[in-house]
């Protein structure tokens, strides 16, 4: 669906993409990571042509953009750094505006198209009042609701869940569950590793411009080949495991071994009582944080200053 | 996208206060002349004023006269700097641009509504002030024809039919669209060097104000002929018998030079620029 190759953007001296390999295929549902300001808008600018590549080729739908990139927005929906709505007209005037700007939009079926699009999002009820009165939440399900108009191939959102409630980002990441199924593919990207955690199969990290992990998320979080086992008879299983453990921490232990299973019996048949037994897997954070180096981008320390 | 850029400027509030404030001026203007019937001296004052007392049907004319100079550019100029710089800083430019909207196509239809709005402004300003000037000035002799000022023909008594009136009114529309066309390039241009709308406004509204002071300066007389503002009131010439065309023509071809520089200057840019808001 997306291929980069070397992709490089600099603005000036600053270099905002660095020699990026992205690939995302189809049916993923891909999650973009990254502290602010390691690229991942500008990243998302270049895959849809309003920001122009200084070095590399990038493929969107199977042809380069930005050469072809007219026969290809038209099956991509995207959400770039929050919605961009005419404040004045009311929410449903904007989408139509927008959708009989371009191609692909049929005028017939308009209507219809923007009712099932705010439905979807949760807008179903919304009246004529200016988008200029609608909460920050309203105008995120709002600028969702222009992406889904022409059911599109591929969605490629920049932050969709800024200013959502709890429950609101849940039933966004419920609708992207159920576009995906409906076989969309999806780019996600985010700072927070929750939301890309619960809904993304697949992970790009980048920091500092480059995307230095990509990886199918279930591979990142394999298990590590240690079990952590929490047991009030930490001393009688330290005895038992002698030399297999590797840390402990109160009744905390952490073992070397493969099945947790097979040692869930060794300990029971040992007499020693065992309360929670599980294989050990990375988070994704632990993941996130091994792979990045660089301090948070929106830190500013003092220069000569020792970036912790 | 020329019909959504319509639709956007009907649909906006602004469009017609802008209008409003163009068509409140002339009528203000009708109503100290009407009450105090004090007419401008010869040779001061809007063209066409002195005129007016007379024959109310003229008052287009004088309308046109008033709004011209500052209030028209200074509307044009607003609309055009906030053409493409107000949908960058709205977060709306990015959006059309992925639906997607050519960047050649969206300066088209930019331009396209600005010329709707020049017209649409030209038109409320002349129907309007017809309206003000019959009822305040009372027409005069519909039958055979109005007969031109002297402050303007400089021959007075040369009597022009309605219909004759009516092209010269037309061809005035037409001239001064034209010449707020030229406007309009220099604020479109710098629209998509900005991405601030009262920047770009501002900077055509600086470029006018020095074309009009070097204008009136004897030491730029090198300059002068290739001034933006240089013929702007040329049109005045419609309204002489017969029409004087030379200044007339200088002044269509010199705002077809600056269109055709600067919109292509804007094509430019704005095809080959990074949209980052």
């Amino acid at each position: 669906m997306i291929v980069t190759r070397d992709l490089t953007k600099r603005y000036g001296r600053t270099t905002a993409v660095r020699e990026v390999g992205l690939a995302v295929r189809e049916g993923d549902r891909y999650g973009l990571l990254g502290p602010n300001g390691s690229g991942k808008t500008t990243l998302i600018r270049l895959l849809l042509g309003l920001v122009f590549a200084t070095g590399g080729d990038i493929e969107v739908l199977g042809l380069p953009v930005p050469r072809r990139v007219r026969d290809v927005l038209p099956s991509v929906g995207a959400l770039v750094e929050g919605p961009g709505m005419y404040p004045h007209l009311p929410g449903r005037t904007n989408l139509e505006l927008f959708d009989a700007a371009g191609p692909g939009g049929g005028r017939r079926d308009r209507r219809r198209r923007i009712g099932e699009a705010l439905e979807r999002v949760g807008l179903a009820g919304i009246d004529r009042r200016p988008v200029r009165a609608y909460s920050l939440g309203m105008r995120q399900r709002l600028g969702l609701a222009a992406a889904l108009l022409r059911r599109p191939r591929l969605l490629i959102l920049d932050e969709p869940t800024n200013g959502l409630d709890p429950r609101g980002i849940r039933e966004i990441r419920d609708l992207l569950t159920e576009l995906h199924g409906e076989g969309t593919t999806v780019l996600l990207s985010s700072h927070l590793l929750t939301e890309i955690e619960a809904f993304c199969d697949r992970v790009g990290v980048m920091d500092g411009g480059r995307l230095v992990l990509q990886d199918d998320l279930a591979t990142l979080r394999a298990p590590t080949g240690r079990v952590v086992l929490r047991t009030p008879d930490a001393d009688r299983a330290l005895a038992l495991l002698d030399g297999r453990v590797e840390g402990r921490d109160g009744d905390r232990l952490t073992v070397r071994h493969r099945a947790p299973d097979d040692l869930n019996a060794e300990l029971v048949t040992a007499g020693v009582r065992v309360r929670e037994l599980a294989a050990e897997r990375r988070s994704l954070e632990q993941v996130v944080l091994d792979a990045t180096t660089t301090t948070s981008a929106d830190r500013a320390d003092r220069a000569g200053g020792d970036p912790a | 996208m020329i019909r959504v850029e319509l639709a956007k400027l009907f649909r906006r509030p602004r469009t017609y206060v802008i209008a409003g404030l163009l068509c409140a001026l002339p009528f203000i203007v009708a109503v100290f002349l009407a009450t105090t019937r004090i007419p401008p001296p010869p040779g001061q004052g809007g063209a066409f004023l002195s005129a007016v007392l007379s024959n109310g049907a003229l008052y287009p004319a004088a309308a046109l006269a008033l709004v011209l100079p500052v209030l028209l550019p200074v509307s044009v100029a607003v609309l055009a700097g906030d053409a493409v710089a107000g949908e960058a800083a709205a977060g709306t430019l990015r959006y059309l641009l992925i639906r997607p909207v050519g960047r050649t196509r969206l300066l088209v239809a930019k331009l396209v509504s600005l010329i709707a709005f020049v017209l649409f402004a030209i038109v409320t300003v002349l129907v309007t002030s017809y309206l003000t000037g019959t009822a305040l000035f009372g027409a005069q002799a519909t039958d055979a024809g109005v007969t031109l000022p002297a402050d303007v023909t400089s021959l007075s008594g040369v009597t022009i039919t309605p219909a004759g009136l009516a092209w010269r009114l037309l061809a005035t529309v037409g001239y001064l669209t034209i010449s707020m066309l030229g406007v309009a390039a220099i604020a479109l241009f710098l629209s998509t060097v900005t991405d601030s709308a009262l920047g770009a406004a501002m900077g055509a509204l600086a470029v006018l104000v020095v074309s009009q002071v070097l204008v009136t300066l004897d030491a730029a007389a090198a300059v002068r002929p290739y001034l933006p503002t240089r013929y702007w009131l040329a049109w005045i010439d419609f309204f002489r018998e017969p029409v004087l065309w030379r200044d007339i023509e200088r002044g269509a071809a010199l705002q077809v030079v600056y269109l055709v520089v600067l919109l292509g200057a804007a094509w430019a840019n704005f095809t080959t620029r990074d949209v980052t808001t």
